[in-house]
């Protein structure tokens, strides 16, 4: 496979600049915008010098405190439930025998991914207020846990259900010939199996819920507001770098939760 | 039962019984599904029958719906009210927006194809070990906030951003361009937001594609334009397909993007929606216009799974 004349066959001229410029395009943008977060000057686009008191005054600030709250319990409480779910959801239908209704169950549960964001989030507000105005009940901020919840579960459901697909069965069969009941099996070999992929699962649905604003933006009640919501009522001001802090801390988080849930299902495939 | 009592009768009931138990606990497993199912079925499938409902509503002054049956919200989609003498006129305030959303998906798509797909090849005919690093890199802007990536080309764009200070500073022009909040800003932003979305669906088809048969066209003379034209592209059919879609659905009824990029003066369908559900404070229209969208996202989708199904019989 190394021989040179064999890679010379599989190129294709102008490939390699056009992936390069790709890789630039998605990343440059993003760069300045980290850059820019360490400008000593107070204005957006002229460059003073190096200072981390934007991070520091971002910090100390109020309103993102309670954005960062409001975004943990969100998420924490969304990925916890849904990763549930999708570990139940996963086992249910890849550990049984064909049944009449798995083909629908399938799409139910991949439903949130086909339906683009902007139909859910006005569906999802129409259904709260329905509730509010005839059951007069408001789950305040489990309104968006529960929206949240529900296009988590896909994210969470696709990397547990790929390792029980890989899984090999025939150690379970073992653990069934030596007599274990079928709960034991489970504890004992098919969960520690599944670990890596309910970790990949889980880290895919915080950093969809993390990163969410749509359907945060337009579910949210008053004093709900995220991160997200928060980098968005700044936009509309006059910017400052302290922005750029806000925003490169999300993009951190967010890379973090991607590398992990990428170095987990690599680590799997070897 | 203990080991020392066992006879094969006693091994095959055993065996027996254990498929049993098998069966059992596979009966029961399908259980384990509802959670989930119970959850999307209330909190994601319930609201869309609802918006369904409310778009045969009245709209309620203040937000909103009145329980009354009218058509008016999708009659509107067409023809607007004379408020004088209630005949109803042509108007085609949001079919331009509908047909100016869908060119935008369609320019963004093909973009991103031409773009994504070469990437793609380039990134699975590398070695094993530098794959995984080219769909890391690929993988990150994927998953990161599409909000703050926005953000970032409307801090490049704005009038004294980075491209008209630079310009600026060359020469090049005495006074910035505006691109922010123009019909450009809107496109780019959206190649930018979705191209990702193209090159990893892509890759993984391509990254099975049996290089063998490369090998096989070139022995029988083939030029290299004609190996990829006539092996490579036909080959990768279903990535690129699966490709489109994935970065045709989503900026169809994108949402941040026109927001941030187009300052809320060059609409797209899902900010129309989003209006309606705010300063329009007409649910039903919005309702209805959500499910517009709906329908064309399920055509869309249904030319998919022809395509592929039809795919399988062929192959």
């Amino acid at each position: 496979m190394a021989e040179p004349r064999v890679m010379d066959i599989k190129d294709q001229p102008g490939f390699r600049s056009i992936a390069i410029i790709c890789l630039l395009v998605l990343y440059v943008p993003v760069l300045i915008l980290m850059i820019f977060s360490f400008n000593s000057g107070s204005l957006v686009t002229h460059w003073e010098g190096v200072t981390l008191n934007w991070y520091g005054s971002a910090l100390r600030n109020e309103e993102f405190h309670s954005a960062a709250r409001n975004t943990l319990i969100i998420s924490v409480t969304a990925t916890i439930v849904s990763t549930i779910c999708a570990t139940l959801a996963a086992i249910g239908m890849t550990r049984v025998k064909p049944w009449r209704g798995l083909a629908a169950a399938f799409m139910v549960i991949n439903l949130p991914l086909m339906v683009p964001e902007i139909i859910t989030a006005v569906a999802t507000l129409s259904f709260f207020a329905l509730i509010a105005g005839t059951l007069g009940l408001n789950f305040g901020i489990g309104n968006l846990i529960l929206a949240h919840t529900v296009f988590c579960i896909p994210f969470a459901y696709m990397p547990i259900r790929a390792r029980l697909e890989d899984m090999d069965l025939t150690l379970e069969y073992a653990a069934a010939d030596l007599y274990a009941t079928p709960w034991n099996a489970f504890r004992r070999i098919t969960l520690p199996l599944l670990v890596p992929g309910i970790m990949s699962g889980a880290a895919l649905a915080f950093i969809v819920s993390f990163d969410d604003f749509t359907i945060t933006q337009l579910v949210a009640g008053p004093g709900q507001t995220t991160l997200p919501l928060y980098i968005w009522n700044q936009i509309r001001r006059p910017m400052t770098p302290e922005i750029n802090a806000i925003s490169t801390i999300l993009l951190l988080v967010s890379i973090l939760f991607v590398s992990v849930s990428f170095l987990i299902a690599r680590r799997r495939a070897k | 039962m203990t080991t020392a009592t066992l006879s094969p009768t006693t091994l095959s009931k055993a065996a027996l019984f254990e498929a049993q138990a098998v069966k059992t606990s596979a009966r029961r497993n399908r259980l384990l599904s509802l959670p989930a199912l119970i959850i999307i079925g209330i909190f994601g499938v319930l609201p869309l029958l609802i918006i369904c409902v409310y778009s045969f509503l009245v709209a309620a002054p203040y937000g909103g719906v009145q329980w009354q049956f009218s058509t008016d919200a999708y009659l509107n989609f067409l023809f607007q009210r004379d408020i004088f003498d209630d005949t109803l006129q042509f108007t085609s305030d949001f079919l331009i927006i509908y047909l100016r959303s869908f060119l935008f998906a369609v320019v963004t798509t093909v973009i991103c194809l031409l773009l994504g797909f070469p990437t793609a090849y380039f990134m699975a005919t590398r070695p094993p070990a530098q794959r995984n690093w080219w769909v890391l890199l690929i993988t990150i802007p994927f998953w990161s906030n599409l909000l703050v990536r926005t953000l970032a080309i409307m801090f490049i764009i704005r009038d004294e951003g980075l491209i008209n200070n630079a310009l600026l500073a060359l020469g090049v022009i005495d006074k910035p361009i505006t691109m922010l909040y123009t019909n450009f800003a809107i496109q780019l932003g959206l190649l930018y937001a979705f191209l990702p979305f193209m090159v990893l669906p892509l890759y993984s088809s391509l990254e099975k594609l049996d290089f063998r048969l490369i090998e096989a066209a070139y022995d029988l003379y083939a030029t290299r334009r004609q190996v990829l034209w006539r092996v490579i592209i036909p080959m990768s059919k279903p990535g690129i397909i699966a490709g489109c879609l994935l970065v045709f659905i989503p900026a169809l009824g994108a949402y941040v993007t026109p927001l941030i990029l187009g300052g809320g003066v060059h609409l797209m369908i899902g900010d129309l929606i989003a209006q309606q559900f705010g300063s329009g404070r007409n649910w039903p229209l919005g309702c209805a216009q959500a499910l517009i969208l709906m329908a064309a996202v399920l055509v869309a989708l249904f030319f998919y799974v022809r395509n592929t199904s039809g795919k399988v019989q062929h192959g």
